[in-house]
């Protein structure tokens, strides 16, 4: 602690008062702040009476009996329960009977061992208090200089300094091996090269109502009604249909001429007749609630909305691109396209461009 | 003759010969009438589309016009069918309390034969989708693993997989379908009302609808069983993660904090 009279270069003013001085004299006798040290030690009820140990040491054993007779339970209700028995519960309503005595007798297996451990450590268990002592982290001064000089004396050892041919070899070791690791992530697949740009539509390819697996024709689609569509010749059981169909979902709606805004939206649809990609330009999420009033569509992932009235345009939400349209006509009375989209569907990549 | 004569001017006389008239008029109806019966069915059928215009004129013509032309408060009926009719006004959608994002489904207040009145009323201003008849929304020969694989393609998007409804933009919403008449159900496929877009035979075949409507009977039912108990309004993730961390953690929260609170020690302090 520093005294008052070693500030020199402080104005006596602005210095506090001197303790010794024969006016003020604040000081204490005893210390305010001293360190109360630990509470005396009070014992538990079963430390000074055996009955109430034993008593304890009953209710633990009886907790973890439960917990044994549960796990029995739970062992007996999988071999007895029918997987499709259904039973009325209140208040859960109607629920397998299986999944409830599971459930059951495993919580109370786990409740009672849990509970019969916390009862334990609380009452019998060592009930010593015991202090810990903290000290500051930081080393002695002699231990770091010994340190240091380990450590020179180490490198100088080596030679690494000497002998830079074993140096620099060593350092080109290091940096290579996590190379492996990284070439390995080329095991995350074949990159989809073109893949991405190009769907199943193609010139002269019919649009098949996903439902009743019929090529749709334009007096099939009303004015504010929604369908599905997909490729002619995609069939459901088709071993790629999956991954095919990621890309070509259409999805169908009819509005009225004059209220579609988008020129080229009207030019590639067939008497208000408009076939937009149903996937979500965001991260591909598949869209389709479609507002027939607003001639809006939302996506339930991330809430991007589109406008189908005005090219597929978002006007919400974090997707990046318009929905592509597919350019469609009619030939013998059949919907068909035209090309495939002009523009990769689906969320963006970083070749997009 | 003269004894007949005699009483013409007796007080009943005028009522016996009204009588007699009524007996040969009713008598001649009963022996024409029959004989074409398309007529008769024609009569009603005008009885009902007249009573139904009064009904229109009380209820809806405020804002669909009072021909169903519509007006800026309301769209035009000509040719949105009987099935539109049957299904707004049967879900008490129509008429609207007031206007706003949407119109919620609320206490029918028209009788049946009320809504068929209204139904052929603005069924005779154009023609659009009939009533469906109770074998085309009937369970009977539906295949409902299939309505369960359409539903999830077609409606689910709004709906939710189970039909328990989900949110659209500003303000508007796809209702639940639990506890919706199958007949309701069927017409709102057909006729797409408010923002529900319309899923004609062409683009959901009938017995494509009728798969459906079965789906959604066997789903939400009343006795559905729902294996895991406490379905959370059958959401999905949502509400069962925001029930795990709000009850489940909380749950065992509450417990650590009771169990250090409670001293160990024989005497209180």
């Amino acid at each position: 602690m520093s005294e008052t009279g070693r500030h020199a270069d402080v104005p006596e003013e602005n210095l506090p008062s001197g303790r010794d001085g024969a006016h003020g004299d604040v000081a204490t006798k005893e210390n305010p702040f001293a360190d109360p040290g630990l509470p005396p030690h009070e014992h538990r009820i079963q430390d000074i009476d055996e009955k109430a140990a034993k008593r304890s040491e009953r209710t633990v054993a009886l907790l973890f009996t439960l917990s044994m007779l549960a796990t029995i339970g739970f062992i007996a209700s999988y071999v007895i329960f029918p997987v499709d028995k259904i039973i009325y519960v209140w208040p859960l309503g109607h629920i397998s009977a299986l999944n409830f005595a599971l459930g059951l007798t495993l919580g109370v297996a786990l409740f009672c061992i849990g509970a019969g451990a916390v009862h334990w450590a609380r009452t019998l268990m060592s009930d010593v208090e015991v202090a810990q002592e903290r000290h500051p982290i930081e080393a002695e001064p002699e231990v770091k200089a010994k340190v240091m000089a380990d450590f020179r004396e180490g490198a100088a050892e080596s030679g690494m300094g000497r002998r830079k041919l074993i140096r620099n070899t060593m350092f080109g070791a290091l940096a290579l091996v996590p190379l492996s690791g990284v070439v390995l992530l080329r095991d995350l697949g074949p990159l989809p090269e073109k893949k991405l740009r190009t769907t199943g539509w193609k010139k002269g390819i019919r649009l098949v109502n996903q439902a009743t697996n019929l090529p749709l024709r334009p007096e099939d689609i009303a004015v504010g009604s929604l369908t599905f569509a997909k490729p002619e010749g995609l069939e459901e059981d088709d071993h790629e249909f999956n991954s095919k169909i990621a890309k070509d979902a259409l999805m169908l709606v009819r509005i009225q001429p004059q209220n579609i805004k988008d020129k080229q939206e009207l030019e590639w649809s067939h008497e208000g007749i408009v076939a937009y990609s149903k996937i979500c330009t965001h991260v591909g999420c598949p869209i389709s609630l479609y507002e027939q009033q607003t001639h809006h569509v939302l996506c339930p992932c991330h809430q991007s909305t589109f406008d189908l009235s005005d090219g597929g345009r978002v006007i919400f939400g974090p997707a990046g691109h318009a929905l592509p349209q597919l350019n469609i006509t009619v030939k013998d009375g059949y919907l068909e396209a035209v090309s495939d989209f002009a523009e990769p569907v689906g969320p963006s990549f970083w070749e997009r461009g | 003759m003269k004894k007949l004569s005699a009483r013409r001017r007796h007080p009943l006389a005028a009522l016996v010969v009204l009588l007699f008239a009524l007996a040969v008029t009713g008598g001649l109806y009963a022996a024409f009438a029959p004989a074409d019966k398309a007529q008769a069915d024609d009569t009603a059928q005008s009885l009902a589309i007249k009573e139904g215009k009064k009904l229109f004129a009380v209820g809806c013509a405020s804002c669909h016009g009072t021909g169903g032309q519509g007006t800026s408060d309301g769209p035009s009926l000509v040719g949105v069918g009987a099935a539109a009719v049957d299904f707004q006004v049967g879900t008490g959608r129509m008429p609207a309390q007031q206007p706003g994002a949407q119109v919620p489904r609320k206490k029918n207040i028209y009788s049946q034969a009320e809504i068929d009145q209204l139904a052929a009323y603005v069924a005779s201003l154009g023609a659009g989708p009939a009533v469906p008849g109770k074998e085309q929304y009937s369970k009977d020969g539906a295949d409902i693993a299939k309505g369960g694989e359409l539903f999830r393609t077609n409606c689910a998007q709004c709906h939710n997989f189970t039909g328990k409804g989900g949110a659209l933009t500003n303000g508007k919403f796809a209702p639940a379908l639990d506890g919706v008449d199958p007949k309701h159900i069927y017409e709102a496929m057909e006729t797409g009302p408010q923002n529900m877009p319309s899923f004609g035979d062409g683009t959901l075949s009938q017995s494509n609808k009728k798969d459906i409507v079965a789906y959604l009977g066997e789903v939400n039912g009343d006795k559905t069983a729902s294996p895991g108990g406490m379905d959370l309004g059958g959401l999905g993730p949502v509400s069962e993660g925001l029930f795990g961390y709000i009850f489940g953690l909380g749950a065992l929260v509450a417990v650590a904090i009771w169990v250090a609170a409670r001293t160990a020690k024989a005497k209180k302090s």
